[in-house]
């Protein structure tokens, strides 16, 4: 096996070329950094177990507006520092005093990092054909450090994930998921993605998440009923999430016309 | 307590250790829901439980440093936590507890991956049988590490002294209260001595003999440490870990 339990301080290897991220350099050897899973093919490097995030140029994001100032919006990002969102990255023209009838205190975005300065200064960006507000679904948070996993080699995990849960899943590198679907759709996609985050170091991930899958998916087509006792069982995170969830729902409720439809002149 | 006759007797120590065994270590990672990273350490009759938090955005604003982050380690005693009631809140002991804490644990951390921002450990002693601060680091290291922070590699920590005139490791609270010399030491499995403290007299030969003594209690904790680190990934789930 290529992969192992690694802790800090950890000798890997003898040779510096190959070292990559989660690693460090001392007298000519390797050392993981930090506590997480050590792969040793080409490149070595460790996956951290847990941690923050940490932003990257060209990362895709899920944030939450947390301030609306003079011509920027501060955007909680997950991270210990925060977004800023430049009135100019907005999509179209607007001006300083209507910025908070677009975005508001409160409202989600996919947004990507524009760029990132030594001091940690987050620059963010909403000009990308990809990018938009977050109007519905359901959002749900994980360790950053295992979204890579979530996604799946070159995507396969989150295809297969959105291919049997038929919802529609948008992962920001910072560990926020945006899910839109029907709500039992939701539900088990959310319990998918949660049993993922618990059982990452654990291999042949794909092969019992396709079986989980399939067994979740035959219980809730002999006993519909089973929802019910489903629902209880929840964990207190999920509860959490689906109050997010919830909450954001009331605040497009109370607003008909989202970003989009201003956007093609539909409220006009 | 009154001071024993003997602390020492017929090379089996007051509480039936031998002079170079340490106590008992009880280790649980990842206690705390709530803290990025927690760990609940045993070390003898002390009991600590350590959490960190971050990195994080620094409260007050004016501590931030822009090139690296600021590591805020304090050190609390529970009232509770010895025989007569202790006064709750920092004082002068805790203080300097807390800043040689930090000391010892701020050369793994790569401080420098994070400008502007903070990591915090608290340390909370439950309950205290000398050698609350060694517990302290132990604990932090470990809760460190959960949090997913990058370090250099652990840090151990462990006390040696002097009592009846003999070396002991790990003193425990009869030896540090009636025993001639204590001495806590921290220092990495390889070696580096991040931390080290005396009280008491000790000659060099002496000196020397305990840090060897120390270094070796050292390279047994952290053996636990690590132990302690991969069991918590490896009961959450039937499978095979990958190792």
């Amino acid at each position: 096996m290529d992969k192992k339990l690694v802790i800090p301080g950890e000798f890997l290897s003898d040779d510096i070329n190959r070292a990559d991220e989660g690693t460090y350099v001392e007298d000519g050897k390797v050392y993981s950094s930090v506590f997480g899973i050590a792969s040793l093919k080409n490149r070595i490097k460790v996956v951290s177990l847990s941690g923050k995030y940490i932003p990257r140029p060209g990362d895709m994001i899920v944030g939450i507006i947390t301030e609306v100032s003079f011509s920027n919006w501060i955007v909680d990002i997950r991270s210990p520092y925060e977004g800023l969102l430049h009135i100019s990255e907005f999509p179209r023209r607007i001006e300083n005093t209507d910025m908070s009838k677009y975005l508001n205190v409160g409202d989600s975005i996919m947004a990507l990092v524009a760029d990132v300065d030594p001091t940690m200064k987050v620059e963010l960006t909403l000009n990308d054909q990809r990018l938009r507000q977050i109007k519905e679904g359901r959002i749900i948070e994980v360790t950053p450090s295992k979204v890579p996993r979530l996604i799946g080699r070159s995507g396969s995990m989150i295809a297969m994930l959105k291919n049997e849960t038929r919802c529609s899943i948008f992962v920001g590198q910072n560990g926020r998921i945006l899910l839109t679907g029907k709500d039992k759709d939701l539900d088990l996609a959310v319990k998918a993605i949660l049993k993922i985050e618990r059982e990452s170091h654990i291999s042949g991930l794909t092969d019992r998440m396709t079986r989980f899958l399939k067994e979740e998916k035959g219980k809730q087509g002999k006993e519909p009923e089973k929802e019910v006792e489903k629902e209880e069982i929840k964990t207190e995170e999920h509860i959490e999430e689906e109050k997010i969830a919830v909450e954001h729902e009331k605040v497009e409720e109370e607003k008909s016309g989202g970003i989009l439809d201003e956007l093609l002149g539909n409220g006009k | 307590m009154s001071k024993p006759e003997k602390l020492i007797e017929n090379g089996i120590r007051l509480d039936g250790r031998k002079p170079d065994e340490l106590r008992p270590i009880k280790i649980k990672v990842g206690v705390l829901n709530r803290a990025d990273g927690s760990c609940y350490f045993e070390f003898g009759g002390n009991k600590v439980i350590a959490a960190v938090y971050g990195p994080r955005e620094v409260h007050p604003r004016h501590q931030q440093k822009s090139t690296s982050a600021v590591v805020r380690y304090r050190y609390n005693m529970a009232s509770f936590s010895v025989e007569e009631r202790k006064r709750p809140g920092p004082d002068r002991r805790s203080i300097e507890v807390s800043k040689v804490s930090r000391e010892a644990l701020e050369p793994v951390i790569f401080e420098e991956y994070f400008p502007r921002s903070a990591i915090d450990i608290f340390v909370e002693v439950l309950q205290a049988d000398a050698g609350t601060r060694t517990a302290g680091i132990n604990a932090a290291s470990i809760a460190l590490a959960d949090a997913g922070i990058p370090m250099k590699s652990l840090v151990s920590a462990c006390a040696v002294g002097k009592v009846d005139d003999t070396l002991v490791l790990d003193l425990n609270k009869d030896e540090d209260n009636y025993g001639q010399a204590d001495m806590p030491i921290a220092m990495t499995p390889d070696g580096k001595i991040t931390l080290l403290q005396m009280d008491g007299h000790l000659t060099n030969e002496e000196f020397k003999e305990g840090l060897e003594m120390a270094k070796r209690g050292c390279v047994a904790i952290s053996e636990m440490q690590k132990a302690a680190l991969v069991e918590k990934y490896s009961s959450q789930v039937e499978g095979d870990v990958l190792e």
